[in-house]
């Protein structure tokens, strides 16, 4: 078990995440919740996994990934933003139908092995003694696509225009709208945005970091832990990368955990008994719901929260 | 909102939002179109791949209506739906997204089986019903509690249910391992051996002796909890106080404040009840069908249930029917291949639902365009 | 500036504008025109279709008929930046400004300039000159939700004049004001008028009307009652019928009547609001039976917290007793025992479930006790008869008993909340801004029932914007400011100006 594994599995699977994560911190910026992450993240995975497959390019696969994200999250704007359908359910129909979708379209691609997205390190600062190594060498490429993702996007949140715009239309449509500003263009915008992002999220699984597929158990729950994140993050990009580094190094953690006969010179108890690996194997999703209360009641110390319109869908004009 | 063909076609589309009130019909035919939307557009991606959907929908009926034995795989296979989806809908009333059902259903299982397998009570001496009815009494115990957690969570720290729920679900399932697994299994199998007869719901192929057209026959007596809660629902939201309080909350939570009415409490309670519904549909599954615990005792009745309460639009008797579609869609679904299509035909079913539901907000009419709009 | 040439085009021409509502016809063949450098007031009662029709004018709505001049030539509006892009803006009555964003940010919403990069101190510095120049008064690094009503006001009026608005619409500004805003803001109207701007100014208050406009239009249910006319000669009266369409007799029915022992009394009560600031300080007075308290002040001071605190729906700290039992903390299940009556200021918030029936709706403060339930049961037979006969006895205007409460008026709504509220024949009425948004007949209406409670030896503690409502029915009066009761005095002795001055702060007062 070494600290400088556990940080490089952390920032490999972490970066799934906070792909994810910010995608959909995008969308619920302007307004729009979108719950179906795990659906276009297992349906980008397969996308991804086969287009590779099939055409021998994983550059391909990637893009290919993205596409159904997005494609899908198309789906949930039309019925939420136009239709003024209930969000949480309809968010919940895209999960199944995106899942359902993948297996169907991915049958017969399990145990076979396509190519991948590969590994690189960046020439000057891979040199830095110890960080370098961590950070900065022989990790895939879409680590380092994280990286750059992070501060861009919270860059462009804050410190441009179209971010305004975006969360003035999450934070008070009608006054975006009043001043000329198309919500609805907005919304779908950010939602297809935040839906490619989730198919990105899965392609990086499976032609990437957890490289192979493996029907649903490709994601096996990261595109909820993805919501959840949104909501410890406070739909601040900086912390949901922050938030998903530190979910991957504690998998790997645990993952080591049950590796050693002794830990730190006492007897492993994951090793004498392996069926104590399942409460092991609980651990993110009870980490998960910890992280949620904690952020819930951060938030309301410091009185921030949710975008002022999330989840509520926007007439023009509504008389009361 | 118009829009206008009008240069070329004297009519335009005038959408408007409804002030009338809205036939009763509407919502079942709207719901009753969805799911044959739904069939169409599987049998188009059947196509697609391949398939013959023809035939695999002609398999599909035959497998599920085709013999009284498909049949009573079908009530079978709907009993864990319509609990569960009783016990959603209820907890929707109240928008509380209870998407845990299928955690709640394995703690309930888990729960009833501690009965046969400690065993909590002499299995040769204690007669049937009883120890029936404690497994019963804990299954609901167990949901319940399970219920509880989320519920909690929701009351007193405005944690999200629905992440919670779900963040649940996979605990469950891997806490009902980890004792299979270490405890309860013959040397470590993935299910624990089989209960005795005593722990057993009875069947209909058990009276095969005296009416020989019940041999084989596997409908258990769960089905009757179903149908028994399906009532007692009912009459909680349309007859009494704590329905009326519901439904309020579920409207407006702030008028329900004002009423005086402990939002809190209520999330607890309804959130317990929900549980205890999917708990006690684990136990009428273990009890009832597989006779033991094991790894996997779901099909995703947890999530399936979640629809079939959506589509029958949270009304306790529209359950009943939606489940035992959904009941011969699974028993039907064993024949299709590939597997995924029955997750895809749910969700698809779900989503044409809830965009057919703008049709009961907006009225859409073809309307004659006046001539000067023709410029 | 008079207009004397003919030849002078008008700054705004609206001819025959038709536009129908689900249910209602807003606006009936108007027309309506606002010549060059004018203050035009529209004038109407709540619902008249005076809101309607300028938000037809910004380019909210789309008229189903009908045509608009700007400046002599044709215009067709898409959508609101099409007006702002022929120099109409419209401040509205209900701020559409972001919260959590800054004056600056929320006045270059939608702008081109700057084009990607924000680099916002540079047009902090244009945003306080430009309301230099018009003394406006305000804070451009300030976030929107630290600002007082009034200051968010001038946000309004300065994102208008910042996109060079020359025809502004003003929806029901001084709704939010005390007099003396209101005072400064007709100085700056008259200013900007001065400077060559046409302004509309939307109101249903006659006597503001008067000070300031040069000629005004009257709607009355979606048609034109008086178009364009001038100000000399008009009374109070002949505008009242033009907005009605009857002879409305000014006249309440308020008797003398002996205030009997204290039913209300608030001992040292102190509260914070939503953002966790200090919404009361220290409160304190007293409310006996058959009395009518007025609370005076401007929006945002405390009165709604005030209202909560006594009907159990916010913390507080101190007491509260409600014949003399402690209602401060409890559920409002305690006060609702007491015999406390709410009518809460927000209808659809708090006040009713919009997506349940009528008898739903009337039966929530009596659906637990007999004869409506039964133990655990309800009787929907007992309540529909509960609920018809109210809905006859209040002459609610709905469709059915079982008519969805979202799809009724907002004067109907209303009589839904006092018939329940009121049937209970309450000890004490908590009534917050009862007749808002509300038509003449309406809220003589539920002016008269307050009355009649009164007689009946309820206490009334009446919450309310307008003025001149509180002085007709209160028997005393006291102003908040900044959480704290700035004086309390027998009607008979109150003035408006002394009144305007506690309001704003600028006087304090002891008992």
């Amino acid at each position: 078990m070494s600290l400088e594994i556990i940080l490089r599995s952390g920032l490999s699977t972490g970066t799934i995440l906070l792909f994810a994560a910010i995608g959909e911190i995008l969308t619920e910026l302007s307004g729009v919740q979108n719950l179906g992450v795990e659906g276009m993240m297992l349906l980008g995975a397969m996308a991804a996994f086969k287009t590779s497959l099939l055409t021998g390019s994983p550059w391909l696969g990637l893009l290919a990934g993205i596409a159904a994200g997005g494609l899908l999250s198309l789906a949930h704007a039309l019925v939420t933003i136009h239709f003024q359908a209930d969000q949480v359910v309809s968010g919940l129909s895209l999960t199944f139908l995106g899942t359902g979708l993948a297996l169907v379209l991915g049958e017969g691609l399990s145990g076979q092995n396509a190519p991948l997205i590969p590994n690189a390190s960046i020439p000057l600062l891979s040199n830095i003694p110890i960080l370098g190594r961590v950070f900065f060498s022989d990790l895939n490429v879409l680590v380092f696509l994280g990286y750059l993702l992070i501060p861009f996007s919270w860059w462009y949140i804050n410190k441009t225009r179209p971010g305004m715009h975006l969360r003035a239309v999450g934070e008070k449509p009608a006054a975006a709208d009043s001043l000329g500003i198309n919500v609805y263009g907005v919304r779908y915008l950010y939602t297809f945005v935040g839906g490619c992002l989730a198919g990105l999220a899965g392609a990086s699984i499976s032609i990437a970091i957890s490289p192979g597929w493996y029907s649903n158990l490709t994601t096996s729950g990261q595109g909820w832990i993805a919501v959840a994140l949104v909501i410890f993050a406070q739909w601040n990009p900086l912390r949901a990368a922050l938030g998903g580094y530190l979910f991957g190094m504690l998998r790997r953690f645990m993952l080591d955990l049950q590796g050693p006969m002794l830990i730190f010179g006492l007897r492993n108890p994951f090793f004498y008994n392996h069926n104590l690996v399942f409460f092991l194997q609980m651990m993110p999703f009870l980490l998960t719901i910890i992280a949620l209360v904690w952020g819930s009641a951060s938030a309301r110390r410091q009185r921030i929260g949710a975008p002022g319109a999330l989840a509520v869908p926007y007439i023009r004009g509504e008389r009361r | 909102m118009s829009f206008s063909f009008a240069r070329f076609i004297p009519y335009k589309l005038h959408i408007q939002k409804r002030t009338d009130e809205v036939s009763r019909w509407l919502p079942l035919a709207t719901s009753v179109g969805a799911i044959v939307l739904a069939f169409l557009i599987s049998a188009l991606i059947l196509l697609l791949i391949g398939g013959d959907p023809i035939r695999t929908f002609g398999y599909f009926f035959n497998a599920a209506f085709g013999s009284w034995g498909a049949l009573s795989d079908v009530v079978v296979k709907a009993t864990p739906l319509l609990l569960i989806g009783l016990g959603c809908g209820l907890a929707f009333r109240m928008r509380l997204w209870n998407i845990g059902a299928e955690g709640q259903f394995y703690i309930g299982a888990f729960f009833a089986s501690l009965v046969p397998l400690v065993p909590l009570v002499n299995m040769e001496t204690t007669p049937k019903f009883v120890i029936l009815l404690i497994m019963g009494l804990l299954g609901m115990l167990g949901g319940g509690l399970y219920g509880l957690i989320p519920g909690w969570l929701k009351a007193k720290f405005q944690v999200s249910e629905i992440i919670s729920t779900l963040m649940l679900n996979y605990v469950a399932v891997f806490f009902n391992n980890y004792w299979i697994y270490s405890k309860f299994s013959d040397a470590g199998f993935q299910m624990t051996p089989m209960f005795p007869k005593s722990a057993w719901l009875p069947r209909l192929a058990d009276y095969a002796r005296q009416v020989k057209a019940f041999s084989g026959i596997t409908l258990h007596l769960g089905v009757v909890f179903g149908l028994v809660a399906a009532v007692i629902i009912w009459v909680i939201i349309t007859r009494s106080r704590w329905g009326y309080e519901i439904n309020l909350i579920g409207d407006n939570p702030q008028a329900a404040r004002y009423a005086g009415i402990d939002i809190s409490r209520n999330i607890i309670l309804v959130f317990m009840l929900s549980g205890a519904l999917a708990g006690l549909a684990g136990m009428s599954e273990v009890s009832g069908v597989v006779h033991r615990l094991q790894e996997r005792i779901s099909t995703n009745y947890g999530f399936s249930g979640v629809i079939v309460a959506w589509l029958s639009k949270l009304n306790p008797f529209a359950t009943i029917l939606v489940s035992f579609l959904f009941g011969a869609l699974i028993v039907a679904g064993r024949e299709i291949q590939p597997s995924g299509l029955y997750f895809f035909i749910q969700g698809m079913i779900l989503f044409l639902v809830i965009s057919s539901d703008v049709l009961l907000h907006y009225k859409i009419e073809l309307v004659r365009a006046a001539p000067e709009e023709r410029k | 500036m008079t207009i004397t040439s003919k030849e002078q085009t008008n700054a705004v021409e609206m001819r025959d504008i038709v536009l129908r509502f689900p249910g209602v016809l807003a606006n009936d063949h108007v027309n309506f025109t606002l010549r060059r450098g004018e203050i035009h007031a529209l004038l109407g009662e709540n619902g008249a279709g005076k809101s309607t029709l300028m938000n037809i004018l910004a380019g909210i709505y789309k008229p189903e008929s009908g045509t608009i001049l700007v400046n002599g030539e044709r215009a067709v509006f898409n959508s609101p930046k099409d007006a702002i892009n022929r120099g109409i803006g419209m401040v509205h009555q209900h701020f559409m400004l972001v919260p959590t964003q800054t004056v600056t940010e929320n006045i270059l919403l939608g702008l081109n300039d700057p084009g990607f990069i924000m680099h916002l101190p540079r047009y902090d510095q244009k945003v306080a000159d430009l309301a230099e120049k018009y003394g406006l008064k305000v804070q451009p690094t300030a976030k929107i939700w630290q600002l007082s009503v009034g200051e968010q006001q001038r946000v309004e009026i300065l994102k208008t004049l910042y996109r060079g608005a020359e025809i502004l619409i003003l929806d029901e500004p001084t709704a939010v004001l005390a007099p003396q805003e209101i005072q400064e803001l007709m100085e700056t109207m008259r200013l900007m008028v001065q400077q060559g701007k046409s302004i509309v100014f939307i109101s249903h208050k006659l006597n503001e009307v008067k000070r300031v406009a040069d000629r005004l239009t009257v709607l009355r249910k979606g048609k034109v009652t008086a178009d364009g006319i001038g100000l000399e000669n008009i009374t109070k009266e002949t505008l009242a019928e033009l907005m009605v369409g009857r002879k409305v007799l000014f006249q309440l029915n308020k008797n003398p009547h002996a205030p009997g022992d204290v039913v209300l009394d608030v001992q040292n009560v102190s509260a914070l609001n939503n953002r966790g600031l200090p919404a009361l300080k220290n409160v304190s007075f007293q409310l006996r039976k058959g009395e009518i308290l007025g609370i005076a002040g401007i929006a945002g001071n405390g009165q709604s917290e005030l209202a909560e605190v006594i009907t159990g729906l916010r913390a507080c700290q101190g007491n509260i007793l409600v014949n003399c039992k402690q209602v401060a903390n409890q559920s409002p299940k305690r006060a609702i025992e007491q015999g406390t009556a709410h009518i809460p200021e927000d209808r659809t918030g708090v006040g009713t479930a919009p997506g349940m029936a009528l008898t739903g709706n009337m039966i929530m403060k009596s659906y637990d006790h007999a004869p409506i339930s039964q133990k655990w049961r309800i009787s929907y037979t007992a309540a529909r008869e509960f609920a018809s006969n109210l809905k006859e006895k209040y002459n609610i205007q709905a469709p059915s008993l079982s008519t969805q409460v979202n799809k009724l008026s907002g004067g109907n709504l209303q009589k839904v909340i006092l018939a329940r509220e009121i049937s209970c024949g309450p000890t004490l009425i908590v009534a917050v801004q009862p007749t808002r948004g509300l038509d003449v007949g309406a809220i003589e209406g539920i002016q008269n029932l307050l009355l009649e409670q009164r007689e009946k030896d309820a206490a009334v503690l009446l919450i309310s914007e307008e003025l001149d409502e509180l002085l007709d029915l209160s028997d005393r009066i006291a102003v908040i400011f900044e959480g704290e009761l700035a004086g309390i005095f027998p009607t008979e002795e109150a003035d408006v100006k002394t009144i305007g001055l506690l309001m704003t702060g600028e006087l304090r007062r002891q008992e």
